[in-house]
């Protein structure tokens, strides 16, 4: 298929549409708070203080008086960063110890990568990271680390599966026989052809992410105060649930927008990578 | 009166025509044998009868069975003649059957659906319907999972299957296209035995004329969607009208000019190789066993022959081309080509290896499809010490894609843009231009349509000529190896058991097995060239 055909197919793809849509929104509003906020997110105003959305407050402010669209804005930019940095810390390593697996299948070091992400999977993952926050300290970073330990196997074990089906390929077998060693064969012949599935789930973790930091912020065990965080806004707001509905809502509303987006977004570049998917949906 | 009758049926999908005008008609008790290269529309028209065509897909004309049009039926109608009036067979029975569901649930399932009867007496005819296609209750019990049988067995289900409501027409496509010679001939016999019992219509689509010419009352050439010639068989190959059916018939016998004459030296020698594997151990702490999949086998391809390696699947074909090709070690023998060993203190040699090349059955799959041609044939220059650079590298690849029959600037094409002919060229092209002396053919023409079946084969015996290339030429289809070949080897079981040249071998064969594989060749009538 050509570029364009591409293309085309893409911009008909209602569900990746919508999806592309709603994460531009929110990776947008997270790109503006850098330079231009409606109200400066350190600045308390406590005359102001949980005011129901207004032409000066278009989302209304919470219990300190700030602007709650400008927290919105800058929670984005945290939330985005964490979980794009755990989704890099998933692929880079998870990535090659799944090709590694695949290529040298069978064998030990096959077991002991698979092993060792059962191993992994096996813990309830918000719990860890909620001991690795317990014994380092609550911060953005050690959320990030926390999150991005648990998707390394979640990316090893779909290269391995795929990767698996690509070694019996003939191509596979043409480049060996070419004298191709395993390595140049993962790197040239492999990783291009699990690249689209690897950036379906990366768009799917990538909501997993944000959903996670947002769980670990309204513990406390996220970004710390003054960064504004979509969890903890949350849970600043939840004993003002009764009479200040709009502290909770908004936050809610972005977190679940931003997740609904990015899963609308993988599954829309699933169908469009896959052409049987594709020709049936026509 | 004709049990189906197909009067110009023309077929669209999303306004792509792809039928135009068929006729053809089916009697009770009779086969009619429809004969096309792919995209011909065959298995288009076998799907029209049944009314399983793709969504978009638009039909006219008039396709009546048992009296009514299908055309015109409504879909709850049609679900009520699928299996009770019409059955079908596909071509892989790999994948026709459910797996985690037992062949006597599978047959019975198909009575259930029809009829309002008890699950014991469905069970009942289902054993009946088994014991039909050969596949005895005491031998074979309908507790039996798919698994658990071979694929001649499972096709045996599937036709079961579609006859036990006992349908007035059986559609086959390509019943006996994934399956091996000899299981090949028993089930067309089976085929034959049931329409003769029964007195149903068999409707059979294949792209192998020896296949249908064969079994078929009547035959029918499809061409892009039309039909160029039909009439009563064997009749019909002697007043062959229509141009595309020569050519059909001539490609499908065609005899490649071959000049060379093969040298008395040896450049491959094969000797004593054993390769066993591993099985599944018995339980965490039992030890593994072994398979022996090629067992003491040796021979000698001299420089310049063309030898053919026969055998049916699961012969150890396969394990023995890896083990030349130095991708396997092998338990015990050598294998040498021109003296010097393929294997050295458990590497692959790279010396010999730049001097052996392979070309692959599927012409889809052995490229990646994410490089461009001439990535995809300079691939075995990572062979070579010092691979050629800038223009010699550029000539290197148009010499290898002209010399397939393709230009110099097909390079910048990615493989997605080529036919299945066309990319069995570029695998040729990828095998010598590393200039080998050794070509490794594994299937190389199975998977192609007959016309362009010649066409590879014309290529590959001029190429021979041309640059003095060795073959082994690795293949299930003994008519071709006849076509290709100076000496042939006949594998059973791991083992050589006959080897001799090609016309002693198919004039005079001496072992049992060879025999049988012959006997189940199925051959075009003799036709004299009047």
């Amino acid at each position: 298929m050509n570029g364009g055909g591409l293309m085309r197919a893409a911009l008909t793809n209602r569900s990746l549409v919508i999806g592309l849509v709603l994460s531009l929104v929110f990776v947008g509003a997270a790109l503006i708070s850098f330079v231009w906020v409606p109200q400066d997110v350190t600045a308390l105003d406590i005359a102001n203080k949980i005011k129901p959305p207004s032409a000066a407050h278009p989302l209304g402010t919470d219990h300190f008086g700030r602007d709650i669209l400008s927290m919105i804005m800058v929670g984005a930019r945290t939330s985005i960063a964490v979980a794009v940095v755990a989704v890099v810390i998933g692929m880079g390593l998870g990535v090659p110890l799944g090709l590694a697996a695949a290529a040298r299948r069978g064998s030990l070091l096959d077991e002991v990568i698979m092993r060792g992400n059962d191993l992994v999977f096996a813990f309830p993952s918000l719990l860890i990271a909620i001991m690795i926050t317990a014994v380092f300290g609550p911060s953005a970073l050690n959320a990030i680390i926390a999150i991005g330990i648990f998707n390394i196997p979640v990316f090893a074990r779909l290269t391995r599966g795929a990767a698996l089906s690509l070694w019996t390929r003939d191509y596979v077998l043409a480049a060996r026989v070419a004298g191709k060693g395993a390595v140049r064969i993962s790197a040239e012949h492999i990783l291009p052809n699990v690249t689209n599935l690897l950036i379906v789930q990366g768009t799917i973790q990538f909501s997993l992410g944000i959903l996670a930091e947002a769980a670990l912020s309204y513990v406390g065990l996220g970004a710390q105060p003054p960064i504004p965080s979509w969890g903890r806004m949350l849970a600043d707001s939840q004993t003002m649930i009764s009479f200040a509905p709009h502290m909770a809502i908004f936050p809610g509303m972005a977190i679940l927008l931003t997740v609904l987006g990015l899963n609308l977004m993988g599954d829309g570049l699933r169908d469009l990578f896959d052409p049987r998917i594709r020709r049936d949906r026509r | 009166m004709s049990l189906l009758q197909i009067e110009g049926l023309n077929l669209a999908i999303h306004d792509y025509a792809i039928l135009h005008d068929v006729s053809l008609s089916v009697g009770p008790g009779q086969i009619v044998g429809v004969i096309g290269e792919s995209g011909s529309g065959k298995s288009m028209t076998a799907l029209a009868v049944m009314q399983l065509l793709p969504e978009g897909a638009r039909a006219t004309g008039r396709v009546i069975l048992d009296g009514q049009d299908v055309l015109r039926l409504s879909e709850a109608e049609l679900c009520g003649m699928r299996g009770r009036v019409m059955g079908m067979v596909f071509q892989e029975p790999m994948t026709a059957l459910n797996p985690i569901q037992t062949i006597g649930d599978q047959v019975a399932e198909t009575i259930l659906v029809h009829e309002r009867v008890s699950r014991t007496e469905a069970r009942e005819r289902a054993r009946q319907a088994l014991a039909r296609v050969e596949l005895p209750e005491d031998r074979f019990p309908l507790t039996r999972y798919p698994h658990e049988l071979s694929g001649g067995q499972r096709q045996r289900v599937v036709i079961a299957m579609a006859i036990a409501l006992r349908p007035r027409l059986l559609i086959a496509d390509e019943p006996t296209t994934a399956l091996d010679v000899t299981t090949q001939a028993q089930i067309l016999t089976l085929l034959k035995r049931l329409v003769q019992e029964d007195g149903m219509g068999l409707l059979m689509i294949s792209h192998d004329l020896a296949v249908v010419a064969d079994m078929a009352d009547h035959l029918v050439i499809m061409r892009h969607g039309r039909v160029v010639e039909s009439g009563p068989s064997p009749d019909l190959f002697h007043r062959m009208q229509h141009p595309y059916s020569k050519a059909l018939l001539a490609a499908s016998t065609h005899q490649p000019d071959r000049a060379a004459q093969p040298q008395d030296t040896p450049l491959l020698e094969v000797r004593g190789v054993i390769r066993d594997y591993a099985t599944a151990r018995k339980g965490i702490w039992g030890k593994p066993g072994t398979f022996r999949a090629v067992d003491d086998v040796s021979f000698r391809i001299r420089r310049g022959e063309s030898l053919g390696l026969v055998g049916e699947s699961g012969c150890g074909k396969s394990t023995l081309t890896r083990a030349i090709l130095g991708l396997e070690e092998v338990q015990a023998g050598s294998i040498l080509l021109d003296g010097q060993p393929v294997f050295t203190g458990h590497k692959p040699n790279r010396a010999v290896r730049r001097r052996m090349q392979v070309v692959f059955q599927d012409p889809y799959g052995s490229f990646n499809p994410r490089h461009r041609v001439e990535r995809l044939v300079t691939e075995p220059f990572h062979l070579l010490d010092t691979p050629p650079q800038g223009a010699a590298r550029d000539d290197a690849i148009a010499e290898a894609l002209e010399s397939v029959g393709l230009t110099a600037d097909d390079r910048h094409k990615y493989i997605h843009e080529f036919s299945g002919g066309q990319r069995q060229r570029i695998a040729i092209a990828r095998a010598l231009i590393i200039k080998p002396d050794l070509i490794i053919l594994d299937e190389a023409v199975s998977a192609l349509d007959v016309s362009i079946r010649a066409q590879i084969l014309d290529l590959l015996a001029d190429l021979g000529d041309r640059l003095g290339l060795t073959y082994l030429f690795i293949s299930h289809d003994l008519s071709v190896v006849r076509q290709v070949t100076d000496r042939v080897l006949v594998m059973q079981a791991g083992k050589i058991v006959e080897q001799g040249t090609t016309a002693t071998i198919f004039d005079a064969p001496a072992h049992p097995y060879t025999r049988q594989l012959l006997a189940a060749t199925p051959r075009l009538p003799d036709f004299e060239n009047t």
